[in-house]
């Protein structure tokens, strides 16, 4: 499997990544290189054999539905880049 | 005093011999003077060190210590601390002033360990080498042109130029082991679920387990207990007691059945580590373990399973980061698109871009069943093949790395070549499994590390095999020169 620059540039687009133009070619030659060791599991048959997602056949726990955290709005939006009364800011979405 | 273990400073202060301030001064004045040379602390933060110090004293002084009251310690910088910043190692954390304690951060405040700053590491974990770090790549203490290893390259430089006795880690794909094989010191990455993930900032959530690293397996055991144990606010953390880890490490381990997969012996492994390691198989075999050649068939696959499951996990843990809510934000963003593809683009360094591109692939429509759940479907045979060896062995034992530490620079150029180095810790991560690495030698001044391999919650018998080889062996006890 070999990645095209065209396949970086709509994956990076994909995944909300800015990439330099001029690192395309290196990102196409590792992501390829990547894929193609990948694909050694190609030579072993899976059919019939149960994926496993996770370690451990755990149960989602539940607990009752009591507060147990008190609003920290302030402590993480002084986190944040930019805010403005109590909301984070972005550049303008709706026209 | 920086020689001593973290049990003899325990002792030590309990008895009295000197304070935790005193201890930690020396601890601070080490990281001083051997950080600039080796890079292990991205934080380092005496003040606060020397309040929880004499803190600590006064626990000790009115006799509520507990067994580590006092005793200095380190967290990888993945770890949130309240009010330290938490760099995952990256620039998109840089600013990244955590608002709560990861639960392994509390329980070792609890325990009054005194935490002297936080550890360098590769960019959010992603890496076997720390030169993926933006803060630039840990030395190794035993050659200061080498590798540390990685993730927590930090943490294991740290500990082995005697700057702290115990040093806090995470390991996804060998991130604990393959540094503490590589600088000559005691890792342990625990049973998945065993320590709480809570504030354990996320790169494969299915593999990713904190731990620790000392410079023995008795010293490892008393950083385990503290760190160790249910936590409510971690989906996936295992309701069930941690045992007494320091109970059983004296005890005989004759008869203990001990497998070598004969696949881990093989191909691309250095004949001077396998030296090394047979070497120890020998010393096993003195001290009454049983020692029979077994197999694990899908070994081979595991390195390829893990550079799908864990990508695709990461491509999703990392999409958080948005320069919206926390992290770096971008100058002058034109749009939405512009500030998230810019924040993430000109924060995250080229392996984190790397792995989420891979991901993202692998998780895009039409390619899922071909990498995700191929990979998943691999990941059963791996564990199937541990489940078969533990029928016939309580332990598997082999290399941790391949090769001894490599020289800074030699395979940043080619990731693959990079991904081999954790060939035979990435299938108990995948498994889920504890794993261990112990020193057991030197090739040309650096050190080898051997991994032992248990059943789910088995920590305790491995640190019981670990300790009584050290009982016998001064590997773990050989300091670099120079430090």
């Amino acid at each position: 499997m070999s990645l095209t620059a065209d396949e970086v540039r709509k994956i990076a687009y994909l995944a909300r990544l800015a990439i330099r133009e001029a690192d395309v070619p290196a990102y196409s030659r590792n992501l390829s290189a990547i894929l193609e060791f990948v694909e050694q599991m190609n030579a072993v048959d899976t059919l019939g054999v149960e994926p496993m997602a996770h370690p451990l056949r755990s149960v989602q726990r539940l607990r009752p539905d009591e507060v147990n955290e008190h609003n920290q709005r302030e402590q993480f939006l002084a986190m944040a880049p930019q805010t403005e009364a109590g909301l984070y800011l972005v550049p303008k979405v709706i026209e | 005093m920086h020689n001593y273990t973290l049990a003899q400073l325990a002792a030590g202060l309990r008895a009295g011999e000197f304070s935790s301030e005193e201890l930690t001064r020396t601890c601070l004045a080490r990281i001083e003077r051997f950080n600039p040379a080796l890079n292990a602390f991205i934080t380092v933060i005496p003040e606060r060190a020397l309040d929880q110090a004499k803190a600590a004293d006064q626990r000790i002084r009115a006799g509520e210590g507990g067994p580590l009251t006092g005793v200095p310690i380190a967290h990888k910088d993945i770890f949130c601390t309240q009010g330290v910043r938490t760099s995952c190692g990256s620039r998109m954390l840089d600013n990244f002033i955590a608002p709560y304690d990861a639960t392994v951060v509390e329980k070792c405040d609890a325990a009054g360990l005194v935490m002297v700053g936080k550890t360098n590491m590769d960019e959010f974990a992603m890496g076997s080498s720390n030169e993926t770090s933006c803060y630039g790549p840990v030395k190794n203490p035993w050659d200061l042109t080498a590798v540390p290893g990685g993730s927590s390259g930090g943490s294991a430089a740290a500990v082995a130029a005697r700057l702290v006795p115990a040093a806090t880690g995470t390991d996804t794909g060998g991130s604990i082991r393959q540094p503490a094989a590589l600088c000559g010191v005691t890792g342990l990455k625990p049973t998945y679920g065993r320590v709480s993930r809570w504030g354990m900032i996320a790169y494969a959530s299915s593999l990713d387990q904190g731990g620790a690293l000392a410079r023995s397996a008795e010293d490892v055991a008393l950083v385990l207990q503290v760190m160790a144990g249910f936590d409510p606010r971690d989906s996936t953390s295992v309701d069930q007691e941690a045992p007494d880890y320091q109970a059983a490490l004296d005890d005989s381990i004759a008869g203990v059945r001990i497998g070598l997969p004969r696949e881990y012996f093989g191909d691309g492994l250095a004949a001077e580590v396998v030296e090394c390691v047979q070497e120890a198989v020998a010393e096993y075999r003195r001290l009454g373990a049983e020692v029979m050649e077994i197999s694990m068939p899908n070994t081979r696959l595991a390195v390829p399973a893990y550079y799908v499951v864990a990508p695709a996990e990461c491509s999703s843990n990392l999409a958080r980061y948005d320069g919206v809510r926390y992290g770096y934000r971008c100058q002058d963003p034109q749009d939405l698109l512009d500030l998230y593809t810019r924040s993430r683009g000109e924060a995250f360094g080229a392996e984190v871009k790397r792995r989420i591109l891979v991901g993202t692939y692998a998780l895009s429509a039409g390619y899922y069943d071909a990498y995700y759940l191929k990979a998943q479907q691999i990941r059963r045979l791996i564990s199937d093949d541990y489940q078969r060896a533990f029928a016939e062995v309580d332990l598997i034992l082999g290399p941790t790395s391949p090769t001894v530490a490599f020289n800074l620079g030699e395979k940043t150029g080619d990731p693959v070549t990079m991904y081999l180095s954790d060939i035979y810790t990435i299938p108990v991560n995948l498994a889920g499994l504890p794993g261990l690495s112990i020193p057991v030698g030197f090739v040309k001044g650096r050190p080898v590390g051997m991994q032992l391999v248990g059943n789910y919650f088995s920590e305790a018998r491995l640190l019981n095999a670990a300790h009584r080889y050290q009982q016998v062996t001064d590997w773990h006890a050989r300091a670099p020169a120079g430090f």
